[in-house]
């Protein structure tokens, strides 16, 4: 608590008078009991919930709008902004309504409260699925089956839409849209996965936008000095700010023929649950970048039974 | 701005007017220097050396043992690397998983320099182990650090029983006692197995940037900041004559009437407690109910989301703190909390309120009907039931979180 007062303060300031509005004074709270469909969305373990109530005419038209959530303030308001939209619209012109659009109502969000407009559009979407009869099951059964985020319980399906509807590239940014990632951060390693195998599907044509030329395959006849600096390039472009934005980081140690000794800092030397996983990244990622031959080697020096990680 | 319901006493205390009018001169008329040989400095001095003695009186101390400096996390850093250099060839930390960063942050950058640390885990209450201590104590452990009251649910820790074994093992004990002071009476002529302790002014109705640090007698301490002979070649650079002048007097305060303000703080503190468990449902008081400090209460809300409680709360001029801080993707879980293996959906909703000496009846039962009624607003808008429409209770809340987990 004590050590995170900045940040506090910025949630007393950050907010914006029309959220504040919408969050102090929402519009259209509460069940509707003639309502013709409800879009459910979210759960206690996630951290946010949402329920939208819509009542829908012969013509198709919304005449009615109302929502009951469980969340943010920007939770809260971002539903509020979301019910005064729709009232009035066909359904299948509420139906294109965006995470963006909703930010745009409320005068706009910080990135860090995108999830916010996401859940609320997500809430709508089930809504019109409803109305239209499409079955959304076999989404939820994927929802039900893995969750790649277990402190927020967020689906793969969810962090892939989420990076391909708002062309993400990093996992804060992927934190911020979905908040998956943003707990204890053990799953931050798979999520740069899913970020790399969506982005490369999403531009097939273009060159793996990462590797540098001079990177890419040319380690033929490098000193053990020059092999050293391509990796630490390496880490500290693809590794270390991902590390960096939970509180830890990953130290170049020393390179020895192909064997690289690297140790983790921070928050990453208290989580045994993710060096594993981490070196096998790593190692993977040098590989491809560097030299097929090269062998990780984590000289951190873990207490597996102290440091089991806070989440089961 | 008008007056806030302040509840939020563990980040900061309202000054007493004693510590304000005895550091009123210092801001003005007296700003000799007290390291100056002249009549004008020795006053200044004069005034400095009667604060040591009644910060000392409030930890039972000897003046000689107290080394002014800027606050506990200050404190807590000189104590931590001090106490590692009294002890050169051992390199092994031991600590809590519940410690106050200003502790946790320190040991874990020395855990990747050659030292190891050990993170002590805490039960469902917030107690450590005391077995566990005891099977990673070694000869190799130079210092074991621990608070005396956590700062989030005022949970205490034993620490003579700590600072028994430590000795047994020739390891020094620092206590972070930051939350303890002016709440707890301190005695540290009997508690021997302390070596170093931390306070700081403004927890205890002092100013903000001023501390001290007890160094028992024959314990070498090497200065933190160095630049000088001041505080006994503890702590260099020119004092802070006038939080430390405050600070004195707001030690003497405490001190002359600690028992009386630690039995208003505890009835203050029920009255908040039982008023909002009989107004609010599914709440439940986080870490050990009896063995904590006096002020000190964590509520957590089940079903409330902790940001929008809080900011609800600013919104009536209340002031407190959530077991949350704000993060991207929500709000990052508190780690006391997590420790404790409190289930995220109480962390969520998990609220801080301290009281003080100066809080009253008046105020406490305006935050209860105040926090009732906002707790009462979200759970109306919140689409999980109500507790009386979820049919009988489930103490398992495992089995909570799965009932109303439907992704």
């Amino acid at each position: 608590m004590e050590g995170c007062r900045g940040n506090l303060a910025n949630v007393m300031t950050a907010i914006s008078d029309k959220v504040r509005d919408h969050f102090i004074n929402p519009r259209n709270v509460g069940e509707m009991a003639d309502a013709t469909v409800v879009g459910e969305i979210g759960s206690l373990a996630s951290g946010q919930a949402l329920k939208l109530y819509l009542k829908i005419d012969g013509s198709e038209k919304i005449v009615a709008a109302s929502f009951k959530v469980f969340g943010s303030p920007q939770a809260i308001a971002a539903s509020s902004a979301l019910t005064e939209m729709l009232v009035g619209k066909q359904i299948d012109d509420a139906a294109r309504i965006t995470s963006d659009d909703i930010a745009a109502h409320l005068g706009g969000l910080p990135p860090e409260k995108m999830h916010a407009c996401v859940i609320a559009m997500e809430a709508l979407e089930a809504a019109y699925a409803r109305f239209r009869g499409i079955d959304l099951e076999a989404e939820s059964e994927d929802d039900r089956g893995l969750n790649v985020c277990r402190c927020y319980g967020v689906s793969e399906a969810k962090i892939e839409r989420a990076i391909r509807d708002h062309n993400l590239n990093h996992v804060h940014e992927v934190s911020h849209y979905t908040t998956a990632g943003g707990g204890c951060g053990s799953c931050h390693v798979d999520i740069i996965q899913i970020i790399d195998r969506v982005r490369a599907e999403m531009a097939p044509a273009k060159p793996a936008a990462k590797p540098a030329p001079a990177l890419a395959g040319a380690t033929g006849g490098f000193s053990n000095l020059q092999k050293m600096q391509l990796i630490q390039e390496v880490l500290d472009r693809e590794i270390r700010p991902g590390l960096a934005m939970d509180g830890g980081d990953m130290e170049l140690v020393d390179v020895q023929g192909n064997k690289v000794f690297v140790q983790l800092h921070g928050h990453c030397n208290s989580c045994s649950s993710s060096s594993a996983t981490m070196k096998f990244f790593v190692q993977d990622r040098l590989r491809e970048m560097v030299d097929p031959a090269i062998e990780v080697i984590d000289t951190t020096e873990h207490s597996a039974e102290l440091h089991a990680p806070p989440m089961r | 701005m008008t007056r806030p319901l302040y509840f939020d006493n563990n980040a900061t205390t309202f000054p007493a007017p004693e510590a304000v009018e005895a550091a009123l001169p210092l801001l003005g008329e007296f700003y000799g220097n007290p390291s100056s040989q002249h009549a004008f400095g020795q006053k200044v001095r004069h005034e400095l050396e009667l604060a040591r003695e009644q910060v000392a009186g409030l930890l039972n101390a000897r003046p000689a043992e107290i080394a002014f400096n800027s606050g506990a996390t200050e404190g807590n850093n000189t104590a931590i690397y001090a106490a590692l250099q009294a002890r050169p060839d051992r390199k092994h930390i031991i600590t809590v998983k519940t410690e106050h960063s200003s502790v946790l942050e320190v040991v874990r950058s020395l855990a990747g320099r050659g030292y190891r640390v050990t993170e002590l885990n805490v039960d469902r209450a917030g107690h450590l182990d005391l077995d566990e201590l005891k099977n990673e104590i070694s000869g190799d452990t130079a210092l074991v650090s621990t608070m005396w009251a956590n700062n989030e649910t005022g949970v205490i820790h034993p620490v003579g029983a700590i600072g028994d074994m430590a000795k047994q093992f020739g390891a020094l004990l620092h206590v972070d006692a930051a939350q303890a002071a002016g709440k707890l009476r301190i005695d540290l002529k009997h508690e021997l197995a302390i070596d170093l302790l931390t306070v700081s002014a403004h927890k205890f109705h002092g100013l903000k940037g001023c501390g001290a640090l007890f160094v028992r007698d024959g314990t070498p301490l090497e200065p933190f900041i160095r630049g000088g002979h001041h505080e006994g070649g503890k702590r260099a650079g020119t004092e802070n004559t006038v939080g430390i002048v405050a600070m004195g007097a707001a030690a003497k305060v405490a001190q002359l009437k600690l028992d009386a303000n630690i039995d208003h703080m505890r009835k203050m503190r029920d009255r908040l407690e039982r008023g909002l468990m009989s107004q609010c449902e599914d709440l439940a008081q986080n870490g050990d109910p009896v063995s904590r400090l006096p002020n000190t209460t964590n509520l957590g809300f089940r079903f409330v989301d902790g940001e929008a409680l809080l900011m609800m709360m600013d919104a009536h001029n209340i002031c407190a703190t959530a077991g949350s801080a704000c993060r991207s993707g929500g709000m990052e879980p508190s780690h006391v909390l997590m420790a404790m293996n409190v289930p995220l959906a109480f962390i969520h909703g998990s609220v801080r309120f301290c009281v003080s000496r100066y809080t009253t009846e008046e105020e406490v039962d305006a935050l209860v009907s105040k926090v009732s009624m906002i707790v009462k607003r979200l759970r109306e808008m919140s689409p999980f039931p109500a507790a009386a429409q979820r049919g009988p209770a489930q103490p398992d809340l495992e089995a909570h979180k799965a009932y109303f987990a439907r992704a």
